[in-house]
């Protein structure tokens, strides 16, 4: 068998299994055209951020366990772009946040520029903890009245700064450009550092940019949620009052209701599979450009292409940053089709391990393994769980009803998911270590 | 003329998989010398002494110590059949303290090893007054004498060394051959790689010239440093 | 008066938490350190480890409890800790056996160790997960307080009360005794030596005669020990909830890089700085400053750096001045 057929065959598995979905409830599958769909879209997504982080791995070696952190930030920047305008809120604190805001920035610059002029010694420690210390409370001084102040705006729906107003299509570059803002600060610090210090500092980097979300409630109203974002496609209840869809529906034979909400998500699932082909087309020119090679030279010995004259360090940033892009885009695309940001929700485990699970099964190294990778392993993220059910189920068969260790490992049962993937990762690292689709 | 102490006996062979290095190397010492190997750079002087050490794939030719064939052991095998190897570079526990690095040295050995301990201090005193120091701390030339040490430790059969001057002041570096002779009198035998030819090859009782992985000249320490040959080619005149 | 209040103020909410948490930090931080020292990697698996390690002690701590066992007014699970431990142990070794050796003997690069040691994390954090379940379990019992605020507040005629929890002093009695015990065993005893002598310097240790596959046994047994004894003591402290285990590892690594991977002396100093700093800098000092200041200048606010939802941005803060200005940490550890 080829390598260009096993692969074909691969990607064809993953279509059938979600055809299965759609078309039949036995086994694991659920018989619902409906759940199809909702695994093709996220499993698209999910591709996606497997390219971004892809590229940061395969081409760079490059260890970021902060995907959640730019994942959230695409989620903020739909939230800042497509929300309408609150003019009451640009009043009432407006002024004072962007004021603290650039006072912050002007802070972190003076003691950056202070490290720099400075010789090192105890005066310019001095004098650096006291600029930063100064700079806090003025911070702190106009930050906190123009918060409260927004926040007081009809805090049941609003009470936060709302956005620009601007289609949500724009919103998904815009989450690109937040979470390339994001790497390139973390980048800076910590690329040239050993590779466990870029994942630990990647980690954190996404703890907090999650404590910001979930806690800054004039940015992104916290656990609060934002909901009713603006969506690209037209709602279900809209299709359902239009005489000509609900005509068109019945004429094949649709209930409206399912049609109307088939057919947004079949929209959904077309506008993710042109930006995922897109990214994928743009992905291999960039791996097989001479800087494509470049990069993975560097990977491959990093001392040598160091000893060449390449600036190892500065093209590292370009790499982490445009993953990191990647990833925030994906992000944005995820909670537009939400259409809702909860902060509270975002879990390093789905949103970051998950994806090294589908980057390192799919083949590291290879753009078309992290979109099969990103693919299959979210239709079996989804589907774990059934499947465990069913397992456990035919473990207990023969347990008698009632018996509280048959409850105990019922109710367990969804716990399955965590463990099979960690499983599956360990499997794939150990027999298998170029994945599914290695790289050429 | 009887079978040598310890012998590599014409080894070829390089590291891994990679080409040879050393071809049809021979290196013998017997107890109470001071073999010496020389030869200008490249010239697989260490790797010969690693080919000895078990630290290297010889292809052909055997290594044999006290007329027992030990070509396929590996290195930890070797020290516990008593050779002890004391590296070029990294050769202490910077972290440890000289006490704690003579320990270590003593690791194998199951009896009581402060005799070993007084000797070695009775050898180096100056490690004795900072034995309680963290090893990382000493002078270069300490340093040494801490890795010859924990060598010693072993109580091994054979003494083998890597460039033990490499790095230190000529000063000290006379110290440290004195020690190092006083170490071959309790008959133990040496064998050395040396940078600074000319010094080593005058406390040698028997010199290799290497060039290109290869015997170029075998003799005393004494004929090597008279042969005109010799002396325009290695020693500089 | 009035300083002695403040002071009273001072050691009841900041200094008391800190000591406490602090302990819980370098106990995780040590475990952290030693598997970096010897196996030389980023375990990221070891918050799931110290969760693992409460959960095996808490379950026989209920078994106790059924039992009628208790260990009067200290808590039960203080006599369930050693059953956790031998239980931890036997899962390390396992995993070590079935996961680890393999890349050990490979070569592989640190960065694929970490990586496995995620796919550890997913499998450690499933299995506590699927035995016990997601949610918070309580399981302290014995006498709650040491001193109560109430009987403080009587005894010296203060205004502010002073409030030890058992649990509190446990965990910093416990820590000392642990770190004690440690370094002794690092320090004085022959396997500890060879285990500090491999971390110094792995080929020399080889050339004498140190066999590395005990070496990481024994790091695998001490830091089984070292996670399962912190994870009961923050958990009992706190509560045991998996995902704050997880959430544990960014102070935990951060304190053990502040002091220096691989330096243990540098992972409690890490995880004290690390534990103070999140408290201080989350405290409202609004209390203390209005009993030390004049009654003019008393502040309004709560007087609080941070919101305590940022204590992550304080471990990660100080992480990333030590990475710029220090990368080997306060006591050079061995990474750069």
């Amino acid at each position: 068998m080829t390598e260009t057929l096993k692969h074909t065959l691969l990607f064809a598995l993953v279509g059938v299994l979600i055809l299965l979905e759609g078309a039949t409830d036995a086994l694991f599958f659920s018989g619902s055209w409906n759940s199809a769909l909702v695994i093709l879209n996220m499993g698209l997504i999910s591709a996606i951020m497997a390219i971004g982080v892809n590229i940061q791995w395969g081409f760079a070696g490059l260890f970021n366990v902060g995907i959640m952190g730019f994942t959230a930030l695409g989620g903020l920047a739909v939230v800042l772009t497509a929300t309408p305008v609150i003019p009451e809120a640009w009043t009432a604190g407006g002024f004072g946040i962007v004021t603290a805001l650039v006072l912050g920035a002007l802070t972190i610059a003076a003691a950056v520029m202070i490290t720099k002029v400075m010789p090192a010694g105890k005066p310019r420690a001095l004098v650096l903890t006291a600029v930063l210390i100064a700079g806090f409370f003025v911070y702190r001084a106009i930050f906190d009245p123009a918060v409260s102040a927004i926040e007081e705006i009809n805090p049941a729906l609003q009470g936060n700064i709302g956005g620009l107003g601007l289609p949500v299509l724009l919103a998904w570059p815009a989450g690109g450009l937040l979470a390339a803002g994001a790497a390139w600060l973390i980048g800076k610090t910590a690329l040239g550092l050993r590779s466990d210090y870029l994942a630990i500092a990647t980690l954190g980097i996404a703890e907090i940019i999650i404590a910001v979300l979930k806690n800054e409630d004039w940015l992104s109203r916290g656990v609060k949620n934002v909901v009713g974002l603006p969506r690209p496609l037209p709602y279900e209840v809209d299709l359902q009052n239009d005489p000509s869809f609900v005509e068109k529906a019945t004429g094949l034979g649709l209930d409206p209701v399912v049609a109307s909400t088939i057919y947004v998500k079949a929209g959904y699932a077309v506008m993710f599979t042109v930006v995922l082909l897109v990214l994928l087309w743009m992905a291999q020119m960039a791996l097989k450009s001479p800087w494509g090679r470049m990069m993975r030279a560097i990977r491959d010995n990093e001392v040598a292409a160091e000893a060449m004259g390449k600036d190892v360090t500065r093209r590292h940033l370009q790499i982490f940053v445009l993953g990191s892009a990647i990833c925030g885009l994906a992000g944005a695309m995820m909670t537009t089709l939400d259409s809702q940001l909860t902060p509270g929700t975002y879990n390093p485990l789905r949103f970051t391990f998950l994806i090294w699970v589908m980057v390192i099964v799919g083949g590291s190294g290879n753009n078309f393994g992290a979109v099969l990778g990103g693919m299959l392993i979210w239709f079996f993220w989804i589907k774990v769980e059934p499947m465990g059910l069913l397992l456990i189920e035919a473990i207990t068969s023969g347990m008698a009803d009632g018996s509280p260790l048959k409850a105990h490992l019922l109710e367990s049962a969804s716990h399955m998911r965590l463990l099979t993937m960690g499983l599956i990762l360990l499997l794939v690292l150990r027999f298998s270590p170029r994945g599914l689709i290695p790289e050429k | 003329m009887s079978e040598p102490f310890l012998i590599g006996d014409t080894m070829t062979g390089g590291y891994g998989k990679g080409p040879d290095i050393l071809h049809e190397c021979t290196i013998a010492v017997n107890p109470g010398e001071i073999a010496v190997i020389v030869g200008p750079n490249g010239a697989g002087k260490s790797t010969a002494m690693k080919a000895v050490f078990g630290m290297l794939n010889v292809r052909s030719g055997s290594v044999r110590l006290d007329g027992e064939d030990i070509t396929t052991l590996s290195p930890q095998d070797r020290v516990v059949k008593g050779m002890g190897f004391v590296p070029q570079t990294s050769n202490i526990f910077t972290s440890m303290t000289v006490e704690e690095n003579l320990e270590m040295g003593a690791f194998i050995r199951t009896d009581d090893f402060r005799d070993t301990m007084e000797q070695v201090y009775d050898l180096f005193p100056i490690l004795r007054d900072k034995r309680n120091q963290p090893a990382g701390e000493l002078s270069g030339g300490q340093r040494q004498q801490v890795a010859v040490g924990r060598a010693l430790m072993t109580k091994p059969k054979v003494l083998m060394l890597d460039e033990p001057t490499a790095g230190v002041s000529p000063i000290v570096m006379d110290e440290l051959f004195d020690r190092i002779i006083e170490v071959a009198r309790t008959g133990l035998p040496i064998l050395m790689v040396e940078q600074n030819a000319k010094q080593a090859l005058e406390i040698a009782d028997k010199g290799y010239v290497l060039v290109q992985g290869r015997n170029a000249y075998t003799g005393t320490g004494k004929e090597l440093l008279e042969d005109p040959e010799v002396r325009k080619s290695f020693l500089g005149g | 008066m009035d300083l002695l209040n403040a002071l009273v103020a001072l050691t009841n909410f900041v200094i008391v938490p800190g000591l406490a948490y602090g302990s819980q930090l370098a106990l995780g931080a040590l475990g952290v350190t030693l598997i970096y020292g010897i196996l030389r990697f980023s375990n990221f698996a070891h918050g799931d480890t110290m969760a693992f390690g409460a959960m095996l002690t808490i379950l026989v701590t209920w078994g106790f409890q059924a039992m009628g066992i208790t260990f009067g007014v200290l808590p039960t699970a203080l006599l369930a800790l050693p059953f956790g431990i031998l239980g931890t142990i036997g899962l390390m070794l396992f995993t070590d056996r079935t996961v680890y050796r393999f890349y050990r003997q490979q070569k592989a690069k640190p960065v694929i160790f970490v990586m496995v040691s995620l796919g550890v994390m997913f499998m450690m954090n499933g299995l506590v997960r699927f035995i016990i379940g997601p949610g918070d379990q309580r399981f302290a019992d014995g006498e709650r307080f040491i001193i109560k605020a109430r009987a403080f507040k009587e005894m010296t005629g203060l205004e502010e009360g002073l409030a030890i929890k058992t649990t509190q002093g446990i965990t910093v009695i416990t820590a000392v005794i642990v770190v004690a015990l440690l370094f002794w065993f690092l320090n004085k005893t022959r396997t500890g030596k060879s285990m500090r002598a491999y971390s110094d310097n792995e080929d020399l240790a080889l050339l004498s005669g140190i066999n590395p596959e005990r070496v990481v046994m024994y790091t695998w047994m001490i830091v089984a020990a070292l996670a399962t004894i912190a994870g009961v003591l923050y958990g009992l402290d706190k509560s045991f909830k998996p995902f704050t285990y997880f959430q544990l590892l960014l102070p935990i690594f951060a304190a053990a890089i502040v002091g220096g991977l691989g330096s243990p002396l540098g992972a409690i100093a890490g995880g004290f700085i690390i534990a103070f700093s999140e408290v201080t800098i989350t405290y409202a000092w609004k209390k203390v400053l209005a009993y030390v200041l004049p009654d003019h200048l008393a502040p309004d606010g709560l007087v609080q750096l941070l919101s305590t939802d940022y204590k992550f941005a304080v471990s990660f803060a100080i992480l990333i001045v030590v990475l710029l200005f220090k990368p080997t940490g306060l006591f050079k550890g061995k990474a750069v």
